[in-house]
């Protein structure tokens, strides 16, 4: 039985300006100990679909309208909040994107760091701030014991995003969330989380699912690599699969189209258009209008995720016909 | 260096720290640029890199006179820009634009495409009026948005077609110098290919310098002839693109390099990855000598001592690091 089965999840935000459909119909599975990338640029609906795994989708305006998110046998969308809260922040953490604004400014590092501690295990206090402070060892924050007593502003960036993770791991999670990790620090630093987290995950075993918009963190990170549109899953493979044959269009373009792999001096490759409206109707394929590729049976086609090579499901109706090489 | 266009000799910029409410009292210096000294020629593509904090920013305002530097000369065809004032600071403003990061917030929301770009036209005053319409349209055309956009507000636009705004508006008066300071960091994968390629293509075609500032080393690659990498207020490597990105001299540039990951999962495994500890220092206090040593691989105990100078190691290559030549 896989870790994390997600099947046919929608969510979609009721706005003034319509039904925005930010996540539709995505399925997937996640193994024990297994590194999933989700990859996918801003509006695709990557941070949505990890948002509504946790249920932190402020309803309203949200509402999740079908689908099925079960953890270990547990289903996350129905379950009593008990339950829930007995996955949540103990066997499921999160890593968010900005660590300035994930952490509590006027509550010291140590309270915050020891909260699940205290919440999930029950543990004297004592006994949780000498774990806050091994934790904090182990993220290499130096001079931890007291450190541990400082507010969060009183920390780099860099710093903050280590004790996001090591916060997030204090529990031993069987999943870790990570979205957009590192985004908002230096390359140097991103080098230094990522680092970071793998060798969290050798240590504990635990499953990784990394939303980034860059292929370049995926690529060295992941096992596994899907690629979001418009709120669906159009590619999903094994990572050197995923880069070495793309079989969709979309995933070409998107390499094509980030000057690290093409030569010096040419143009980039760029995409026409831009991402589609997600609070109007989208029959067919949502990236025909911007794909190469594009025949008539796109614009009006059911489009389902399926098999097209070992492992590398597409959801392009002409690679799944055969039709074309991408 | 005669046929230079633009040229920093030396610049400093300091920023005064001051503590107390009634008495303001000085308590130290932030060194954002402490010393750079740099040529461009006419039409050359200079990429800044560096980590946030180590004075690429400021050093783009300084050039800009938007900071006033606190010593140095910023040569401009021939021009003293830091002895500059007044009006004659503001009539050669036009030789020198900028392009900012985020186009959220650097269009006024008020304001219509064409009366954001006419503003930049009418403070310099270089287009009749009975011209404007066809100038702004020409404009349009330029940075590949249709004229019809021009009566739209910014709001109207998505982030990459606001960023094409910006670069009309810098275009607008026909600059010859454009600082683009993190142009791209903003936006989309697929929409930061077709801001570099416009970038790209405006400076060939209208023999621009550009100064392309950045965190993010492949983009900098792809698009400059050189490649400046800043660390804490000096500039530690200078040479051409291809060579300091593939064949990087200094320890820092090393690291750096080695850190950004390549979307290619087969090269990403077998490479040799510098993980730097710690974060940089803080520009107010840097450490003595080289700002790099108490982070870097092959410091020596003279490392802490000699500041390091901006040398030659050959003809086309320059590295402030004492160890350069036995450590290549």
């Amino acid at each position: 039985m896989p870790l994390l089965e997600l099947s046919n999840l929608r969510t979609s935000f009721h706005t003034r300006h319509g039904i925005v459909r930010a996540v539709n119909d995505v399925s997937f599975t996640l193994e024990k100990g297994e590194t999933l990338g989700i990859v996918g640029e801003s509006g695709s609906g990557k941070s949505v679909t990890c948002y509504s795994l946790m249920g932190l989708i402020p309803q309203p305006p949200g509402r999740i309208e079908g689908g099925r998110v079960v953890f270990d046998g547990v289903d996350l969308l129905c379950c009593k909040p008990e339950q829930l809260r007995r996955i949540r922040g103990k066997r499921i953490a999160m890593i968010f994107q900005d660590p300035m604004t994930s952490l509590n400014p006027y509550i010291r590092i140590e309270d915050q760091l020891i909260e699940p501690l205290l919440i999930h295990e029950r543990i004297e206090y004592t006994e949780a701030v000498k774990r806050g402070i091994a934790a904090l060892e182990e993220v290499g924050l130096p001079d931890a014991a007291k450190r541990i007593r400082s507010y969060p502003h009183e920390f780099s960036g860099g710093m903050r995003q280590r004790v996001m993770i090591a916060m997030a791991l204090i529990t031993k999670p069987d999943l870790l969330i990570a979205d957009e990790p590192t985004t908002a620090v230096d390359v140097t630093v991103q080098a230094q989380i990522l680092e970071l987290i793998k060798r969290a995950q050798r240590q504990l075993g635990m499953a990784v699912m990394l939303v980034s918009h860059d292929l370049g963190v995926v690529s060295g990170f992941c096992d596994r690599v899907q690629v979001m549109y418009a709120g669906r899953i159009v590619e999903s493979a094994k990572t050197d699969s995923l880069f070495h044959q793309p079989q969709h269009p979309y995933n070409r373009a998107l390499q094509n189209s980030i000057p690290a792999l093409q030569p010096k001096g040419t143009a980039l490759y760029t995409i026409p258009g831009m991402p589609p409206d997600l609070s109007r109707p989208l029959p067919g394929c949502a990236f025909a209008p911007r794909c190469e590729f594009a025949a008539d049976k796109c614009s009006t086609g059911e489009i389902v995720l399926k098999e097209v090579a070992p492992d590398h499901r597409s959801a392009c109706l002409r690679v799944q016909q055969a039709e074309i090489k991408v | 260096m005669s046929d230079a266009f633009l040229q920093l000799q030396n610049v400093k910029t300091h920023f005064p720290v001051e503590r107390g409410i009634i008495f303001r009292r000085h308590i130290g210096e932030v060194k954002a640029v402490d010393g750079v000294s740099l040529s461009l020629l006419q039409g050359e593509i200079l990429g800044l890199v560096g980590e946030s904090g180590c004075g690429k920013s400021t050093l783009g305002r300084t050039i800009l006179q938007l900071v006033p530097p606190t010593e140095g000369a910023v040569i401009l065809a021939g021009k003293n820009l830091a002895q500059l004032k007044g009006r004659a600071l503001r009539e050669s403003r036009a030789d020198f634009q900028m392009i900012f990061q985020d186009p959220y917030a650097s269009l006024n929301p008020r304001m219509t495409v064409f009366d954001t770009l006419v503003e930049a036209i009418r403070a310099h005053k270089t287009v009749p009026s009975s011209e404007l319409a066809n100038r702004v349209s020409e404009l349009m055309k330029k940075v590949g948005l249709s004229p019809r956009f021009l009566q739209k507000y910014p709001h109207e636009f998505s982030g990459g077609q606001r960023q094409r705004i910006a670069i009309a508006r810098a275009l607008a008066v026909e600059p010859k110098l454009i600082i683009a300071d993190e142009p791209v960091s903003a936006l989309d994968v697929s929409i930061q290919a077709q801001i570099i390629n416009l970038l790209a293509q405006l400076s060939r075609e209208m023999k621009l310098t550009l100064v392309f500032i950045s965190h993010d080393l492949s983009v900098v690659k792809h698009i400059s002839d050189r490649i400046a990498v800043m660390y804490v207020g000096k500039i530690v490597e200078l040479g051409p693109a291809t060579d300091v990105f593939e064949k990087p001299l200094h320890p820092y540039t090393k690291a750096l390099v080695s850190a950004v990951p390549i979307p290619d999962p087969e090269r990403e495994k077998k490479r040799l990855r510098v993980i730097l500890s710690g974060d940089p220092p803080s520009p107010m206090n840097p450490p003595g000598g080289c700002a790099f040593h108490p982070r870097c691989a092959c410091a020596v105990a003279e490392c802490s001592r000699t500041v390091p100078g901006l040398d030659n190691f050959n003809a086309a290559r320059q590295v402030a690091c004492i160890r350069a030549k036995e450590i290549n």
